[in-house]
């Protein structure tokens, strides 16, 4: 009996090819854009978390001011002096990596592109996550006495060299000669979009000394010791800056000192606004494929209670109508759910490709939409014939 | 009027249909006896609703009654739960209607074979048994045409070749030529004439039309919802 049923439900598909195909489409629709949603928002927050990740989770970084940021507001830069301090009298403190930057034009041979110079130490590589692709960071002679050596990113290296070996070259910048002793391995965009790869790399002093004219320092950024306590390093950190700052107890901190934490949730926040939006989008277009499911299969109901008295006449069991109907709407929405799955899959690793985003599959909302939408594709398609199977024959051959 | 048979294959007594209720209820068979032997060819006549398509349907166990007894060889129709009245359906009756009632965009193969499939026929069965019956009501060789691809007279053949792929006991047909023209009416009036002569299917068809009454042997005449007189004809030729 399965058997045969299976064989009448699968005729009935193909008989009412273009009812079928609707069907199947609304399922198609609202398994296909709760996926792609879903998928894009985890994709973007996948992105956040690494990014948060490559930094370090005991990072603490210290600028002027009170936003987050560049020109946030006109608190005082800092100095040298002020990373030596901070090396010196906090010993939960690792690495401290004063910098100041500079926009620049960087020239070699023909070619020239406009990118920022970071004058740092070696602590900044360290900290930052950053691994040289070729070459080495700068000795402790060339930080010292601020020799003109320069670190490239992968970015500058492609617009200056193609994909040839810069190590060992001289670069133009302003009016001095740079020799390129490293270039750093590709990180993409930050969690804001922007290329970090986009950067070239010089001792603190040679930019202090020949790009930014001053001993100022726009940004320190330093980790805490393995072990060591986040929240206590703050603490004492923002106790030091605010004395050499000569800060009276009344006024507030002209600086500000975050962690990776408070970095990593203003971030997450505005994805979590993203992935919501979408979420209601796909919400939205659930709902239009339910709908449109259930268009089709009451437009169809009368066509289908007449076809269920015929079958009813000539000696079909309820049950056996049933049953048949029954598995039309399951081959059906199972059909559109799989396609659905296919269509999103293909949707969402184009568009992450787009927004430079990771594509993930996800196997939870994968199954949850296929189950939702093949719900409402057996709800509608086997209620309708219930009722008519109940029907005295007679009537269900009489309906109009 | 002769004495029916000692134990008919029908007995209907006291048969009463009401549709509708209260002030609304409207009585279509008040009282309807009726006694069918195995292997007679009944025709039904009677103006318009006089209740001919209740009383068939009724016999049919499409519909059931609202009082009165119905016998089907000795078993209380009445008495039978849905299940068991669809079984009796596929067992031993066959339909034909006066709008034929074959599924649209389907072929007359697969139409004919219906029946089978619910019966749990093989594959190679229904298309053989399919073919044949197709080949009796005249129509071999439109086996994958749909429907809307064929005439009435064919439509209605596929029809009658879709009753009788279950050799059924009992061929029940309403008005099954009241859509048909008068020559394509005697094509199926004489394949349902050669059913009951040769294949001994007992038959009851309701007509409107004296001379495709005119193929049977015993006149029931309705009129009101009531058996108004019952004929039987000397055979003629
Ligand atoms: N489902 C129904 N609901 C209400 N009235 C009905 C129904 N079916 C038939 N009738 C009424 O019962 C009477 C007999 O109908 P029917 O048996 O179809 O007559 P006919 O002899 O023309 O076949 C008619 O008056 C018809 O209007
Ligand atoms: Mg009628």
């Amino acid at each position: 009996m399965l058997w045969n049923t299976l064989i009448l439900a699968l005729r009935a598909i193909h008989r009412n090819l273009m009812r079928s195909l609707l069907t199947m489409l609304g399922v198609v629709i609202g398994v296909a854009a709760v996926i792609t949603m879903v998928t894009l928002g985890n994709g973007a927050t996948l992105s956040v978390t690494r990014q948060i990740a490559s930094m370090g989770s005991n990072l603490i970084i210290v600028i002027p001011g009170q936003g987050f940021g560049p020109g946030a507001g006109a608190a005082p830069n800092f100095k040298s002096a002020d990373a030596e301090a901070i090396r010196n009298q906090i010993g939960t403190i690792d690495l401290v990596a004063p910098a100041t930057a500079k926009a620049v034009t960087a020239v070699y041979q023909a070619s020239n592109w406009n990118t920022r110079v970071t004058g740092t130490t070696n602590d900044y590589f360290q900290a930052g996550n950053w691994e040289l692709a070729a070459g080495r960071t700068f000795s402790e002679t060339e930080e010292r006495a601020g020799k003109t050596v320069c670190v490239l990113g992968e970015s500058v290296r492609n617009k200056l060299f193609g994909q040839g070996n810069p190590v060992g070259a001289e670069i133009r910048i302003k009016q001095f000669a740079c020799e390129v002793i490293g270039l750093l391995k590709a990180k993409g965009q930050s969690a804001m979009g922007q290329d970090q790869d986009d950067a070239i790399v010089m001792p603190l002093r040679t930019v202090q000394r020949r790009l930014t004219g001053s001993q100022d320092v726009n940004q320190i950024t330093a980790t805490a010791r393995a072990g060591a306590s986040i929240e206590s390093t703050k603490v004492a950190l923002t106790a030091l800056m605010r004395e050499r700052r000569n800060i009276s107890d009344t006024e507030e901190d002209n600086f500000r000192v975050m962690d990776t934490r408070q970095i990593a949730e203003t971030l997450t926040g505005t994805t979590r606004i993203l992935t919501m939006l979408l979420g209601m989008v796909a919400a939205v277009s659930l709902l239009v494929g339910g709908i449109g499911i259930m268009n089709i299969m009451l437009v169809s109901v009368t066509e289908r209670t007449r076809e269920i008295g015929i079958r009813l006449a000539i000696g079909a069991l309820e049950g056996e109508v049933l049953l048949q109907f029954l598995i039309e709407a399951v081959v059906l929405s199972s059909l559109g759910g799989l396609v659905g799955i296919v269509v999103a899959a293909a949707g969402s690793v184009v568009i992450a490709g787009i927004m430079g985003i990771p594509y993930v599959f996800e196997p939870t909302i994968n199954l949850l939409s296929f189950v939702f939408s093949s719900a409402i594709g057996v709800i509608f398609g086997y209620f309708p014939a219930r009722r008519a199977a109940r029907l005295d024959p007679i009537e269900a051959l009489r309906h109009e | 009027m002769k004495s029916p048979e000692p134990t008919p294959l029908i007995r209907l007594r006291g048969i009463t249909k009401t549709f509708g209720e209260g002030s609304a209820a409207f009585q279509a068979l008040k009282g309807v006896d009726l006694d069918v032997a195995k292997g007679e060819f009944v025709a039904i006549m009677g103006p318009s609703g006089s209740g001919k398509s209740t009383a068939m349907n009724i016999i049919g166990c499409l519909d059931s009654p609202s009082s009165g007894t119905y016998e089907y060889h000795g078993t209380h129709v009445e008495k039978l739960s849905r299940r068991q009245r669809a079984l009796l359906r596929r067992n031993f009756l066959g339909f034909v209607f006066q709008g034929f009632n074959l599924l649209a965009r389907t072929s007359a193969l697969e139409n004919v074979e219906l029946p089978l499939i619910y019966r749990g026929a093989s594959t190679s069965e229904r298309h053989s048994a399919g073919r044949a019956a197709l080949e009796q009501v005249g129509l071999a060789g439109w086996e994958d045409h749909t429907p809307a691809e064929l005439s009435g007279g064919q439509q209605q053949r596929v029809a009658l070749a879709r009753a009788i792929i279950t050799q059924p006991s009992v061929l029940l047909a309403d008005e099954p030529t009241g859509n048909l023209d008068s020559r394509t009416s005697r094509e199926v009036m004489d394949l349902i004439a050669a059913l009951n002569r040769d294949h001994g299917i007992t038959v009851l068809m309701v007509t409107h039309e004296p001379d495709m009454a005119d193929y049977a042997r015993r006149i029931v005449r309705f009129v009101d919802g009531q058996v108004e007189s019952d004929h039987r004809r000397q055979e003629n030729g």
